[in-house]
């Protein structure tokens, strides 16, 4: 349906001579290409998974050869629905069709193909991040060593569509939307946009971090009884949201939680997950936290229960973290230990 | 791994040795309670086994992905509904069993799960345990190394304590090592036995 497309890459590490030694770190809802270090004229712009990939790092750039990319439909540089389409000399806006976890894998794989690897040492992602992982080894069962699913799941739950649902209707309805072609009126969805990431954020924090962090903390000592700010949980709110909606396309986001939702792997397959995994020949480290409800421990459980089925190599750690959904972003030891000692063993296959 | 790694473990771990030779090449094995995976390393060794481990605790899991163990991070008192009917050759539960709470059906668990069951635990009828409290006091050895107070040996039993326990839950016992260090004992073994090491399946 593309006449053509970009995708927009960083690489970290040098790949090495028989090419074994490239993973592919695959982005979340808002993720890009910019997963770990800072540009010189830029020194601020650090990497959104800089904690776990660099130099030392759990995935050691030093070690592996290391790709981030933008997902085909983001909003940092690959090709979406900001986009020119060559075809009418506009944005693409509502033009731009649905692209699906399974389309991204195929891009990846061109891309890989332009980068002459066959094999990926490891291919690894968070939450949508981690349904491209594992859709990998079922689309390319042969091209892929080690797959590392965190926070994710094998499809999205009732509950995790219906707030996908509400987010996205935040957007469609906002009066700026024009129907996804907002960019020919020269304005933004940025009151749905924002509503969708507030909501979005809630989803990802838990419980016991928002108490932790803000509590029933006010802004000023007394309540205002009026509808603006009180409570320092609603000044963090609205302040993420307005941060986001400055930068963040809203059709890439409706395109995102899309993806999310279609994912499904069990579906052609009576959803029989065990079935749907029998392709697969990766080893596997899922990993998931204590706290996370979005894409909750049952979730990754699931996985691993597929695997095991197929007698398929697989390790699991159950992260105790208070961050919830976040907490795969956050740094932490122990999670960073399991990380480090499974790509540890990955570099002992390989030769530098 | 190096092979001199399957002398070192047999020697330090004598129930080891015993468990291996009884799994066949290239078996799938469940390990509960594996705890740094050495067990599983060392079958990985001998055996070329498919193994796998499970573990509460977190330091564990690290050690069990350095020894290039899989292993999936439980709780073995919540059941073993991660795994379905009849998925393994073995199910082991190593120096384990003294420690769990919910015994009973944990060794169901073991069966639902595997064709057949290898339990290892200290003997608590060993001669020198029953000193022990003969002399007035709780036994404190190298196969029990715990105070009163601080054990998580809830679940101690003897070598006929756990037979009759297999006969009332339809268990039905097929081989059986007793050891004291590393030397067997086939004389008297709940009273001259300090380690006990057992092989079963479901009665039919």
């Amino acid at each position: 349906m593309l006449p053509n497309y970009e995708l927009v890459y960083e690489t970290y590490g040098s790949l090495n001579s028989d090419k074994s030694n490239a993973v592919l770190v695959c982005h979340a809802l808002s993720g890009h290409h910019h997963v770990a270090g800072y540009y010189v004229d830029d020194p601020k712009n650090v990497g959104w998974w800089d904690t776990m990939v660099g130099p030392g790092k759990p995935i050691d750039t030093e070690k592996f050869f290391v790709i981030g990319l933008n997902n085909l439909g983001g909003c940092h540089g690959s090709t979406g629905p900001m986009s020119i389409n060559p075809k009418t000399g506009k944005p693409y806006g509502a033009s731009f069709p649905v692209v699906t976890v399974e389309d991204w894998v195929e891009s990846q794989a061109r891309l890989a193909d332009q980068l002459g690897i066959d094999q990926f040492a490891a291919i690894i992602g968070g939450s949508l991040g981690g349904m491209q992982a594992l859709q990998w080894s079922l689309a390319h069962p042969e091209r892929v060593r080690h797959v590392l699913a965190i926070a994710s799941a094998p499809r999205l739950t009732a509950q995790n569509i219906a707030f996908n649902d509400v987010a996205r209707n935040a957007i469609l309805t906002d009066p700026n939307f024009y129907g996804g072609d907002y960019y020919e009126h020269g304005v933004v969805p940025t009151r749905g946009l924002r509503l969708a990431r507030m909501l979005g954020h809630i989803t990802y924090l838990s419980n016991d971090a928002m108490a932790d962090k803000f509590g029933r903390g006010l802004r000023s000592d007394k309540y205002s009884y009026s509808y603006d700010i009180d409570f320092e949980i609603e000044s963090y709110l609205r302040y993420q949201g307005d941060k986001f909606a400055a930068y963040f396309d809203a059709n890439t986001y409706l395109l995102m939680t899309k993806a999310l939702d279609y994912f499904d792997p069990a579906r052609e397959y009576d959803d029989d997950l065990n079935k749907a995994f029998a392709v697969a020949r990766a080893n596997f480290l899922v990993v998931s936290f204590t706290t996370d409800w979005r894409f909750a421990p049952e979730r990754s459980r699931a996985i691993v229960k597929s695997l095991l089925h197929n007698r398929l190599k697989v390790s699991y750690a159950e992260i105790t973290s208070t961050h919830g959904h976040d907490s795969f972003l956050m740094q932490h030891t122990h999670y960073h230990n399991v990380m480090r000692a499974y790509f540890d063993n990955i570099a002992s296959e390989f030769t530098a | 791994m190096s092979t001199h790694d399957h002398s070192t473990l047999a020697a330090t771990r004598p129930d080891f040795a015993a468990i291996a030779s009884w799994i066949p090449q290239g078996a799938s094995v469940l390990d509960l309670g594996c705890g740094d995976g050495s067990l599983l390393r060392y079958l990985q060794g001998t055996s070329k086994v498919q193994g796998y481990g499970v573990e509460i605790s977190d330091d564990n899991i690290v050690a069990c992905i350095q020894n290039q163990v899989n292993v999936i991070q439980g709780n073995l008192e919540s059941g073993l509904s991660g795994f379905e009917s009849d998925a393994f050759d073995y199910v082991i539960l190593s120096q384990t069993l003294q420690a769990t709470r919910h015994t009973e059906p944990l060794m169901q668990e073991m069966l639902r799960v595997g064709r057949e069951g290898i339990v290892s635990f200290p003997n608590f009828g060993y001669w020198r345990n029953r000193m022990d409290i003969l002399q007035g006091n709780m036994p404190v050895s190298e196969d029990l190394p715990y105070q009163w107070y601080d054990t998580p040996n809830i679940h101690l039993c003897t070598l006929i304590d756990f037979e009759t326990f297999c006969y009332d839950n339809k268990i039905h016992i097929l081989d059986r090592r007793v050891m004291t260090g590393d030397s067997e004992i086939k004389l008297l073994p709940n009273l001259l036995g300090s380690t006990a090491v057992y092989r079963f399946k479901r009665a039919d």
